[in-house]
């Protein structure tokens, strides 16, 4: 069956009827996506519509209990697949931004090129100081996570995550833990990314970014994708009721 | 790592500490304990017969602490193999190290170190060609105390691994690595670092407990007691010197270990 679908080479991600549940809770109930090259789609939906879920199924950091994930061609049920190899092609951000604390920032950023691209200290130094420069902040090289501001410290996470050299950037809610005033600097270093033509799937509440930045919305609820559009359409000329719901309350409170 | 800190509570200006605030925090224990050690190695240096016992006694030192130390490095090895067994999602390893763990946990540690010393090690060393004498009591000794704060260490090593969030491994995961990588140089790290208090906690209860190989008639300071008191049948003096011995011992190290954690408690 999964072999059977036709893929379209500029579709870098397809879901096909994906499907995962924890237990008896059922948490995506047959989700289907195709993310072209290029595209940037933000995931919107209120909280325990599956979108994270999705978002952890196309890197595998959940396994679907049914349907088919395809990433670049490869599909990653496959029991020959090498899925550590999938996902040094998928940067991956999240919401608590998991930096290692034991380790810098430039450490954070070197560590899984030295052992995963097989990169020697040099290079994998030179790397990490311009990625660092890229989100601003190459100053904080040498400091320790806990001595970074949150949003200091999701700059950091995004530019370890860049370093691998990844095809698809994932954002999992990167400013859901952040104080105000820190969101805009990681939503802008996303903006940048966004602008040099990054292919993002972003699940996030930031509606500015959605549709400044946003190709495509994604609505989901209840495990499912209730519409897929551009911005304009979506925000405002839904024809969904429960997307129309959705927006009236996010937007008048 | 800002809880931490904040739980060593730092006193404001206004609220100067009193005299009697002083004098009831004072540390009256630790003044006690070296009174009780001084007055053992006033002793020790002017009372002929326990002079004597301690000259005995501390021929066995030398044992004692190789004993806890090799035995203790080598349980740090097997509680680490064992507290990742503990954690395995491979069935067949998980069982073996929680058979093994509640093995150890459910028997008399004197008995154990009867058990691994007569039985364990002997059918061991057989089954790879040794004769069953050729193993040294010594050597027994430190296999048994390995085994046995291997178990103990293992429930160390498994709470240090649960200590550290899962995001640690799904982010090492996100980027990668495999999970033995992921293992190895992003949770292990945090989490030795998190139970090193609890591994200092049972070092010192190690060393104690090592007392117990003087079954195995191995010479450390407990068994040249138990020789010099039976010869000499001045049991007050030496089981006093042993125990002074022992409290010395003990009580250099968990101030080491306070120390050591409060250091870690300020630059956490």
């Amino acid at each position: 069956m999964p072999d059977s679908i036709a893929i379209n080479p500029d579709e870098i991600i397809v879901l096909d009827d994906l499907h995962k549940f924890f237990g008896p809770i059922k948490a995506v109930k047959g989700v289907n996506l195709r993310v072209r090259r290029g595209e940037v789609v933000v995931v919107v939906g209120p909280s325990g519509s599956g979108k994270s879920t999705v978002l952890r199924c196309i890197n595998h950091l959940e396994v679907p209990t049914h349907g088919a994930v395809y990433f670049d061609g490869v599909h990653l049920e496959d029991p020959k697949t090498d899925i550590n190899r999938v996902r040094t092609e998928v940067g991956m951000v999240f919401q608590q931004f998991n930096l290692f604390p034991h380790l810098t920032a430039l450490e954070n950023i070197a560590i899984s090129q030295r052992l995963v691209r097989k990169r020697n200290k040099e290079e994998a130094r030179q790397v990490a100081m311009k990625q660092l420069e890229r989100v601003g902040i190459p100053e904080k090289a040498n400091v320790y996570p806990r001595q970074l501001s949150g949003g200091q410290q999701q700059r950091v996470a995004i530019a370890r995550a860049l370093a691998m050299n990844p095809k698809v950037m994932l954002f999992d809610e990167p400013t859901s833990a952040l104080d105000p005033e820190m969101i805009k600097e990681v939503l802008d270093v996303m903006l940048e990314l966004a602008r040099e033509g990054m292919t993002m799937v972003c699940v996030t509440h930031e509606m500015g970014f959605a549709r400044s930045a946003g190709h495509r919305i994604v609505f989901m609820d209840e495990g499912q994708v209730v519409e897929i559009g551009p911005p304009e359409e979506v925000f405002t000329n839904s024809r969904h009721a429960r997307t129309r719901d959705f927006f009236d309350k996010i937007i008048k409170h | 790592m800002a809880i931490q800190a904040d739980q060593e509570r730092i006193p404001l200006a206004s609220e100067e500490i009193t005299f009697g605030e002083r004098l009831e925090q004072f540390p009256w224990w630790l003044v006690a304990i070296l009174l009780a050690i001084a007055a053992m190695a006033y002793q020790i240096v002017t009372n002929p017969p326990v002079t004597a016992a301690f000259q005995f006694i501390i021929r066995g030192l030398r044992v004692t602490i190789y004993t806890t130390l090799v035995g203790f490095v080598l349980a740090m090895i097997l509680g680490m193999l064992a507290g990742l067994g503990r954690v395995s999602r491979n069935p067949f390893i998980r069982n073996f190290a929680i058979a093994y763990i509640e093995f150890i946990r459910g028997v008399p540690i004197l008995v154990l170190i009867l058990t691994i010393a007569f039985v364990i090690v002997p059918v061991a060393s057989e089954s790879i060609g040794f004769s069953n004498s050729s193993v040294p009591m010594d050597a027994r000794a430190m296999v048994a105390l390995a085994l046995i704060y291997g178990a103990f260490l293992a429930e160390v090593f498994r709470a240090g691994i649960e200590s550290v969030a899962p995001g640690q491994m799904e982010a090492a995961r996100s980027l990668g690595m495999t999970h033995f990588q992921a293992m190895t140089y992003i949770v292990l790290p945090q989490a030795i670092r998190n139970i090193l208090p609890a591994l200092g906690n049972d070092f010192v209860a190690m060393l104690k407990d090592s007392s117990l190989v003087s079954v195995l008639a191995v010479r450390d300071i407990t068994q040249q007691a138990r020789i010099h008191a039976g010869s000499t049948f001045r049991f007050r003096e030496t089981y006093l010197v042993l125990t002074v011995l022992y409290l010395t011992m003990t009580l250099v190290l968990s101030l080491l270990l306070q120390w050591y954690q409060r250091r870690l408690r300020k630059d956490a």
